[in-house]
């Protein structure tokens, strides 16, 4: 089964819930998480264990070969104006490309052979109860969907067989969060009971349905600010999987790079409530 | 002479727009002739990314002497700029296009 944690707003407490459910969850499963918030990944500062792996992850850009007739074919099929034509000669831009190929196999006189550009790296670790793998963009690039998709490949060829897996997603609506999530089965939207969380949460929820997820949501901080969480989910018929407590200890817990559920009980009967739900989603689904 | 500023507006009474890939006009003086040519880049406004190359090879086109701004081009709109070898002052983000002008002639305003 494959859960996606994302979020609307950022700081909800994705990443907090996705550490110590793969934890948790380990403790009877096979799991691997996996850190697909490539542009600040930060899973792994709350999990120690041994790299196993580690691989470089490249992009193919265009690249001039410094003599071509100037057609300008290639500015002209490129969406995202990585290669414009200057006077004499024809610039790329790599962190515009999307790395589809349209002026590479479109130039009449093959002048913009593709080649390899690093874009990040992925980690394989393995801790004492999941795999953990990082993946992680390089400062100055800009596109995290390419690391994502290629995240997603590793995962397939060297984690296939693990039985959860729980994708770390980066926060928003945009590209990277839809890449994160587009193979899960099930995506948790971690939100807090304020204005700002109803606010990106209600984004969060129509792109789950335009993209058609089976989706819940855990209500992070629950002490704190008002009912209009909940009252929406209500009225909108999502499930509230969880609520986890607005605690000091917890803050305190999380700023020393710890697992919370393993200390603060109420955590870990909010994260037993979540299994339990997952649990019977798979079931009905088999049945 | 030619000498290019971001703009908002058409004349010489309109606000230097301090964005440079963004800008809604560009206005191009011709100290020679004493025309005020001006360029509609409001469509740029539809571009998700790549707004700085674009306007930079626009202006690249034009191909003037002098380019007054606000803020200055970004890291891709200044390696276009740069093959152009045209000169680029900034700190004009506040000023009408006249007073921009009377800046750069008194040398109140900073080369990028």
């Amino acid at each position: 089964m494959k859960i996606a944690v994302a979020s609307g707003k950022g700081g909800t407490g994705k990443t907090t819930l996705a550490t110590n459910l793969a934890a948790f969850l380990s403790e009877r499963r096979r799991v691997v998480l996996i850190d697909l918030d490539v542009e600040e990944p930060n899973s792994g500062l709350f999990i120690k264990g041994q790299i196993l792996k580690k691989e470089d992850k490249y992009k193919m850009i265009p690249e001039w070969s410094g003599e071509c007739s100037l057609c300008g074919i290639c500015q002209d099929v490129c969406e995202f104006h990585a290669v414009l034509r200057l006077g004499t000669q024809i610039m790329v831009f790599p962190e515009l490309c999307h790395s589809c190929y349209a002026c590479s196999e479109l130039c009449p006189e093959s002048a913009l052979p593709m080649v390899p550009k690093k874009m990040g790296s992925i980690k394989q670790i393995q801790t004492d109860g999941f795999a953990f793998v990082e993946s992680r963009l390089d400062i100055g690039e800009e596109q995290a969907v390419p690391l994502i998709a290629q995240t997603h490949k590793y995962i397939e060829a060297n984690l296939k067989d693990e039985e959860i897996r729980i994708y770390d997603s980066p926060p928003g609506t945009s590209c990277p969060v839809i890449e994160a999530t587009k193979t899960a089965d099930f995506v948790i939207l971690v939100t807090e009971p304020t204005p700002f969380g109803l606010h990106d949460l209600s984004l969060a929820v129509e792109t789950m349905r335009e993209l058609k997820k089976d989706f819940g949501v855990v209500i992070n901080r629950f002490d704190l600010g008002n009912d209009d969480v909940p009252d929406y989910c209500e009225k909108e018929g999502i499930p509230v999987l969880a609520r986890i407590p607005n605690d000091r200890h917890i803050a305190e817990l999380y700023s020393q790079g710890k697992l919370i559920y393993k200390h603060v009980p109420q955590v870990e009967t909010q994260l037993q409530a979540i299994e339990q739900f997952l649990e019977e989603k798979l079931n009905g689904g088999r049945s | 002479m030619k000498i290019a500023f971001t703009t908002k507006g058409t004349t010489w009474d309109a606000a230097t727009d301090p964005r440079f890939g963004r800008t809604e006009y560009i206005l191009v003086y011709d100290t020679e002739t004493n025309e005020l040519m001006s360029y509609d880049n409001r469509a740029i406004a539809n571009e998700a990314h790549g707004a700085g190359p674009q306007t930079a090879q626009k202006l690249f086109e034009m191909n003037p002497d002098i380019l007054i701004t606000g803020n200055g081009p970004g890291g891709n709109a200044a390696a276009v700029l740069e093959k152009s070898g045209l000169k680029i002052y900034i700190g004009a983000g506040e000023m009408t296009v006249k007073d921009a002008y009377e800046a750069y002639k008194n040398g109140n305003l900073k080369e990028f």
